[in-house]
């Protein structure tokens, strides 16, 4: 009988790490199901799938940036208003008539601009916390965005800026039809994220970056220089949220007022459910993916469903936690007792 | 050991202000190759911004820094590390969320190219900790084992394995068995000495007294920031040392 016990002890402390890598594919895959037999003809056509993610592009960009801040054990509230600058500062100079290289690239160092000044102002300011820092910036920002554009929309923009979010890849030519299209954005999705997987993982940054979020300290004492690393983390975030930028404007063909309102919330909520730790250090990019993809299929199932926009609140925020208890209880079974 | 010598380190009159307080006052303090040095003192005595202040995370407000007879200023803990000055701190400074290995390597991680990129090279870095951990027979399960799965004991090895994996000449802990079960001192005393054996210097910072009379060769007291006895172990007894760290003497 102890014997037995013994062996399902081991077996499950043999599984955990698997589980603790993979678990979170493991729930996606159970949520794609369901929503495949819930909405058989529809949830898995081309039309929709690829639906799913022109919806998620912009916000996986805003997950990803503000994940990598989670790792540092750091918070960014400001990235959905560092996209909403940005996207003004696109429209103001889309509009002024530059040429469509430079209305690209601004976005880009607009963003990379705003999470530089967050990471100067957390490591020079000494701020006691990131979150007071990018809360003072979600305002400050949103409020340069309005200031700038004069509060009102801006819209219509070329073919070529509007290509990130908005462009097709046809794939005709493998004997697909035209309306079987590859969005540009879920290309660049999985580009991005291969790009940061490989910066994160197989890094010297990427490594010092976990091991800040592990035990600040011990970094530094290693020689490493935190601050630097920090600011690097905060430009690299508002970088992402300039992309984000870049492909709503392709999506929306407008910079408005109320581009990534509370999207802020939306991003943690993603990195949360992809199994990122608040205390930092812990967190894979794949899970940032899932986390993003659960909350979008989530969606975008409910809509098909004709299920209220108040019930699919409900659900993501009971999912947040459930999540999050699963890992309690997750970490209470790998922990030898 | 040899008087002979150079020391290795030698700090001379190490003053050290955090506002209007006297951390440290005059100080001086040296290490030779192959010795170990043993710092005691009450709590406050100095005796963390010293060891501190000789890893380059703190700066002197007046003093100097010898290192094998030559002056250094140390800007950062990187500075003295490429110096060979490499300390073990009392919170063991490593981090819980990553394996042993790239623990041990953190901040000095071997890379390899990829045509432009360089990319960790983790192979190497299991490779070199297994080989180090062996030689100073360090018993883990494997080198990927994360930190945080550790007992105290298997933390501190790997703490003093992180100091001395990159040819280390001055090896300074804090408090190396304050945190430490009973059976696992021993381990690390075991370690100490043979990184004595090996010519490195070492300097323990410790309230135990054990310690002190087991691995050290020199035992120096600060008290209220300042150098208030020295001897050879030889000729000095625990009750001596106990009162030195009292201020009697």
């Amino acid at each position: 009988m102890e014997d037995k016990d013994k062996k399902i002890v081991s077996l499950h402390l043999k599984l955990m790490p698997y589980l603790e890598k993979y678990g979170i594919l493991l729930l996606l895959v159970i949520m794609i199901l369901v929503m495949h037999i819930l909405q058989p003809d529809v949830f898995l056509s081309w039309r929709n799938v690829t639906n799913v993610f022109k919806q998620i592009s912009w916000q996986s960009m805003l997950a990803l940036g503000v994940f990598m801040v989670i790792v540092t054990a750091g918070i960014d509230l400001s990235v959905g208003s560092i996209m909403m600058l940005s996207l003004m500062i696109l429209a103001v100079v889309a509009k002024a008539g530059a040429p469509w290289y430079i209305v690209v690239i601004t976005p880009l160092i607009a963003g990379f601009l705003c999470g530089l000044f967050n990471g100067l102002g957390i490591t020079l300011l000494r701020m006691p916390h990131p979150f007071i820092m990018t809360l003072g910036t979600l305002y400050i920002f949103r409020g340069t965005g309005n200031l700038i554009s004069g509060g009102t929309p801006i819209s219509g923009f070329t073919d070529e800026v509007r290509y990130l979010g908005h462009g097709r890849i046809d794939l005709q030519w493998l004997g697909l039809e035209k309306s079987q299209y590859l969005p540009v954005s879920l290309v660049l999705i999985a580009i991005v994220y291969i790009i940061f997987w490989i910066f994160l993982n197989h890094s010297k940054t990427g490594k010092w970056i976990y091991a800040i979020g592990g035990n600040p300290n011990a970094a530094r004492a290693s020689g490493i220089n935190v601050n630097k690393i920090l600011v690097i983390v905060y430009s690299l975030c508002g970088f992402l949220s300039g992309i984000g930028a870049l492909i709503l404007a392709g999506r929306t063909d407008s910079g408005y007022p109320n581009a990534g309102l509370q999207s802020e919330l939306d991003a943690i909520a993603a990195c949360i459910i992809g199994g990122a730790s608040f205390f930092g250090g812990r967190g894979t990019v794949l899970g940032v993916f899932a986390g993003v993809m659960i909350m979008g299929i989530l969606r975008n199932g409910l809509n098909l469903m004709d299920v209220s926009s108040f019930w699919q609140q409900v659900l993501i925020g009971s999912i947040i936690v459930l999540a999050v208890y699963v890992d309690v209880l997750r970490r209470d079974l790998g922990t030898r007792k | 050991m040899s008087a002979t010598t150079n020391p290795l380190l030698e700090a001379k009159g190490i003053t050290k202000y955090f506002g209007t307080i006297t951390a440290l006052e005059n100080v001086n303090l040296k290490v030779y190759a192959g010795e170990c040095l043993g710092v005691v003192g009450d709590n406050g005595a100095g005796k963390s911004t010293l060891m501190k202040v000789l890893s380059g995370l703190y700066k002197p407000s007046a003093g100097s820094l010898f290192f094998q007879g030559k002056e250094e200023i140390l800007e950062s803990p990187r500075d003295s590390q490429n110096l060979g000055l490499e300390m073990v701190y009392q919170d063991l400074a490593l981090a819980g969320n990553l394996p042993i290995g790239e623990n041990i390597f953190l901040g000095r991680e071997p890379t390899k190219n990829l045509g432009f990129l360089k990319l960790l090279d983790f192979s190497k870095i299991k490779e070199l900790t297994n080989a180090h951990l062996d030689k100073l027979k360090i018993n883990v399960k494997s080198a990927d084992q994360k930190v945080e799965e550790l007992s105290g004991g298997q933390r501190q090895a790997v703490a003093i394995a992180r100091s001395t994996a990159f040819n280390a000449k001055v090896v300074i802990m804090d408090e190396p068995t304050a945190a430490l079960a009973i059976k696992e001192v021993g381990k690390v005393l075991d370690l100490i000495n043979s990184l004595k054996k090996t010519g490195v210097g070492v300097i323990v910072i410790s309230h135990r007294m054990d310690d002190i009379f087991t691995v050290c060769d020199r035992v120096m007291a600060l008290f209220q920031g300042t150098n208030f006895a020295e001897a050879n172990l030889s000729s000095t007894s625990r009750d001596e040392v106990i009162g030195w760290i009292m201020g009697k003497k």
